[in-house]
């Protein structure tokens, strides 16, 4: 039965995380947009403490065979609208296993689950990231340049990841660990791509650098390099054969089904924020929207608002879908790329629009509205451009193979 | 709890309306929109789906299967996929039942509902939009006044759906207390229908203008009486109109779509090229994004919670994408589909509609 009402429990955590965007998040937010690498230790602490080895960002794992429908991934991305409404920047800089915990709970087996995963239930803050991007390829990650090679009881990783998340965290500041893409076959194109947990601080690996960003700017943004870096054959997620088929690539790739809805939530926390803003704004100045009035009899301001409430909206209810999906048990690739699409453009368009119904206030940064701007257009860009994610949704509805589309 | 799929009996129904759009409305859509007519057998079988009498009581005549603005658009959307024309005449006498079954009194409802329950397929019709630009449901021109028991309606509608040959046009007006809505029957004094209107689109469609001058009614045909409130009418009214563009919008696309896999363009199908391939990715997501609209505005509606602004936003949204939607197909066709041989013309110039269709209650 159609229903988009949330259930009690996911109201009651969508009200306890809202309190703290909207007590701890929002008090910092410019703050640390402004000290771009500086981290909030207050806030960070707090949040690994708060949730107990519970992570809020994308755990990434299915329903489990047998059992009956969860809300898992509707409640993490109703959660994580409300952290990006607090602080988009700062959510992505909470200590939590992270992508790189999505990429071994999708791909890791049992004893990696357990091995990589369970640190995260105490202790330290760490963190856990996912390395593909390289100066050479980002979207192309078939075109992946770094190697693994073997070498007795370990795999040998050499090359370089550029704009990694919270890279600088999990590599070297925390216990935790990241996840790298590399091809142990070059000749067998997305077939030899496999993914390779390296523990932070594992000789070889180092951090170059990190990014000074457009927004986004309490998460770190990190260049790794792997020199002659050695880690465990039993690090490697998945099967190390290379397979004649791209299946083990498709599986890899089968982790963007899972965060791609969590992105897109978090797109629309920072678009729902932005809209918030100018409600209460316009209502300070005596400005009610008029819903029931044809369209004919609107001013501008009024549709423009309307129009970024609708397409909000819509984004917002493509995204549950895709989570609704996985809670359930099918297969949402398809139904992730659209929601993942539309979020991000519609947020970049909204905060930019924002920005201009407010004129000159928009524009200062003694509002967060430009800062919002500048972090909602991250969204339409990591975890798949919209162009990527356009080429999917194609590829899908097309029936092409990525031979066929590309 | 968040739940993205129909009931059972839903997709059922909707099975039912998506068999019936594919092998009667498609069909008969070129030609009914090239005579601007509708053929006898298209009325007869719609008829026999039971469109109308499903959510008329028992007692009255009807199936007594259970009102829901979502069934409602789930069955909107797969007509208005086979033909929007076609879909509309089948659905004219829910312009006078839906209405009936959200506000009309009980005697009212034990009038009127038995008409249109018998064997054969009786028009009934909505006369809601006036002729001018600016027209809005919230200021009427068409005024009904009190005169002692009964009410004198002023005013002048257009596009009014079969009124030539309707059992009953629901006339909106204002009145002294607010919007109201009135049971007029053919031949009442002061009732002109006028000349069949020559539209861009829904051209088997039949609608008129009608003027209303010095129309005396009976108090008793005021539906729900007098003071009632009739937003939960406009709601359902935008909401349908949200249902039925993406049911034109999924047409279109499934036709371009399709038509790129054939199609062939420097040693490729055209849907290997970006250009056109990202068009359908944008129009694919699209129709999603205004079908969730329209479910979640539904869904307010049947729990009777207030859903005005998830109407108009539905509204509103699915009426604007379906054009560009509809735009984009003619255009992923190129030369083609500006031809009458394809049907993403006639889709074009029917979503134009959309906007200048404020509402029609027969969700």
């Amino acid at each position: 039965m159609i229903d988009f009402d949330l259930s009690e429990s996911v109201q009651t955590m969508r009200q306890m995380v809202h309190a703290v965007a909207e007590q701890m998040m929002r008090p910092i937010a410019r703050e640390y947009d402004e000290r771009e690498h500086d981290k909030p230790w207050d806030f960070l602490n707090t949040m690994w403490q708060v949730s107990n080895g519970h992570p809020i960002g994308g755990s990434g794992e299915k329903k489990p065979k047998g059992e009956g429908p969860s809300e898992r991934n509707l409640g993490m991305c109703v959660s994580i609208e409300e952290l990006s409404w607090g602080d988009a920047g700062l959510y992505l800089s909470i200590p939590n296993s992270g992508l790189g915990g999505a990429a071994v709970a999708a791909a890791g087996t049992q004893e990696q689950k357990e091995r990589f995963l369970s640190r995260f239930s105490g202790g330290k803050p760490k963190w856990a990231a996912m390395a593909i991007t390289e100066p050479g390829c980002g979207s192309d990650s078939s075109a992946i340049q770094a190697t693994a090679v073997r070498d007795g009881d370990h795999w040998v990783l050499n090359g370089t990841k550029i704009f990694c998340t919270s890279g600088l965290m999990a590599a070297e500041k925390s216990e935790g660990f990241v996840v790298v893409w590399a091809t142990v076959d070059r000749s067998a194109g997305r077939a030899g791509i496999k993914a390779f947990v390296v523990e932070a601080g594992t000789p070889g690996m180092y951090v170059t650098k990190v990014e000074n960003k457009l927004g986004i700017r309490a998460s770190d943004t990190a260049t790794l390099v792997f020199e002659d870096c050695r880690v465990p054959l039993n690090n490697i997620l998945g099967s190390p054969e290379v397979p004649k088929t791209t299946e083990g690539f498709k599986g890899v790739m089968a982790t963007f089904d899972a965060t791609r809805p969590i992105v897109a939530a978090s797109a629309i926390g920072v678009g729902r924020a932005a809209l918030d803003f100018v409600r209460d704004s316009l209502k300070e100045h005596g400005v009610e929207i008029r819903y029931g009035l044809s369209p004919h009899r609107l001013t501008q301001l009024e549709r423009d608002f309307m129009e970024m409430e609708a397409q909000l909206q819509a984004a917002r209810l493509l995204t549950w879908r895709a989570a609704w999906m996985m809670d359930n048990g099918m297969r949402n690739n398809l139904e992730a790329s659209m929601a993942k699409a539309k979020a991000g453009l519609v947020v970049t368009l909204i905060t930019q629009k924002a920005i201009e119904l407010l004129g000159p206030l928009g524009y200062s940064r003694q509002l967060l509205l430009e800062k919002w701007m500048r972090d909602a257009k991250i969204n339409d860009i990591f975890e798949g451009t919209q162009q990527i994610n356009q080429m999917i949704i194609a590829r899908r509805i097309l029936g092409y193979s990525s031979k066929e589309l590309s | 709890m968040v739940n993205f799929k129909p009931s059972d009996e839903q997709e059922l129904i909707r099975q039912t309306m998506a068999d019936f759009a594919r092998e009667v409305l498609r069909p008969g859509a070129r030609e009914s929109d090239e005579k601007s007519e509708v053929p006898e057998q298209v009325v007869r079988r719609g008829w026999e789906l039971g469109l109308v009498q499903s959510s008329i009581p028992e007692a009255q005549g009807g199936y007594g299967d259970m009102r829901s603005a979502v069934t409602g658009t789930l069955l909107l959307e797969e007509l208005a996929c086979g033909d929007l024309s076609l879909a509309l005449h089948l659905l004219s006498p829910r312009l006078l039942t839906l209405p009936l079954l959200i506000t009309g009194t009980d005697a009212q409802r034990e009038k009127w509902l038995p008409r249109f329950t018998g064997d054969d397929f009786k028009a009934a019709s909505a006369a809601l939009i006036e002729p001018r630009w600016d027209f809005d449901v919230g200021s009427m021109e068409t005024r009904a006044e009190k005169s002692g028991g009964d009410y004198v309606l002023n005013g002048k509608k257009c596009l009014v759906p079969l009124a030539a040959q309707a059992e009953a046009i629901l006339v909106y007006a204002a009145t002294p207390d607010g919007l109201g809505a009135f049971i007029v029957e053919p031949g009442t004094v002061g009732v002109k229908v006028g000349e069949r209107e020559k539209n861009m689109g829904i051209k088997a469609l039949a609608t008129h203008p009608v003027s209303l001058e010095n129309v005396r009614v009976p108090g008793a045909n005021r539906l729900g009486g007098e003071g009632a409130n009739l937003q939960a009418v406009i709601d359902a009214s935008r909401l349908a109109v949200a249902a039925l563009a993406v049911g034109v919008s999924r047409a279109a696309f499934d036709y371009a779509r399709d038509y790129a896999k054939e199609r062939r363009a420097f040693g490729v199908a055209i849907g290997q090229k970006q250009a056109i391939a990202f068009k359908l990715a944008d129009m694919a997501i699209e129709i999603d994004a205004m079908r969730l609209l329209a479910w979640e505005a539904a869904t307010k509606l049947d729990k009777g919670e207030p859903a005005t602004r998830e109407c108009v936003l539905a509204k509103q949204y699915a009426s604007q994408s379906a054009l560009s939607i509809t735009d984009n197909a003619v255009q992923v066709l190129g030369g083609h589909g500006y031809i009458r041989e394809h049907p993403v013309e006639l889709w074009l110039r029917n979503a134009r509609g959309f906007i200048t269709f404020d509402g029609l209650a027969i969700v």
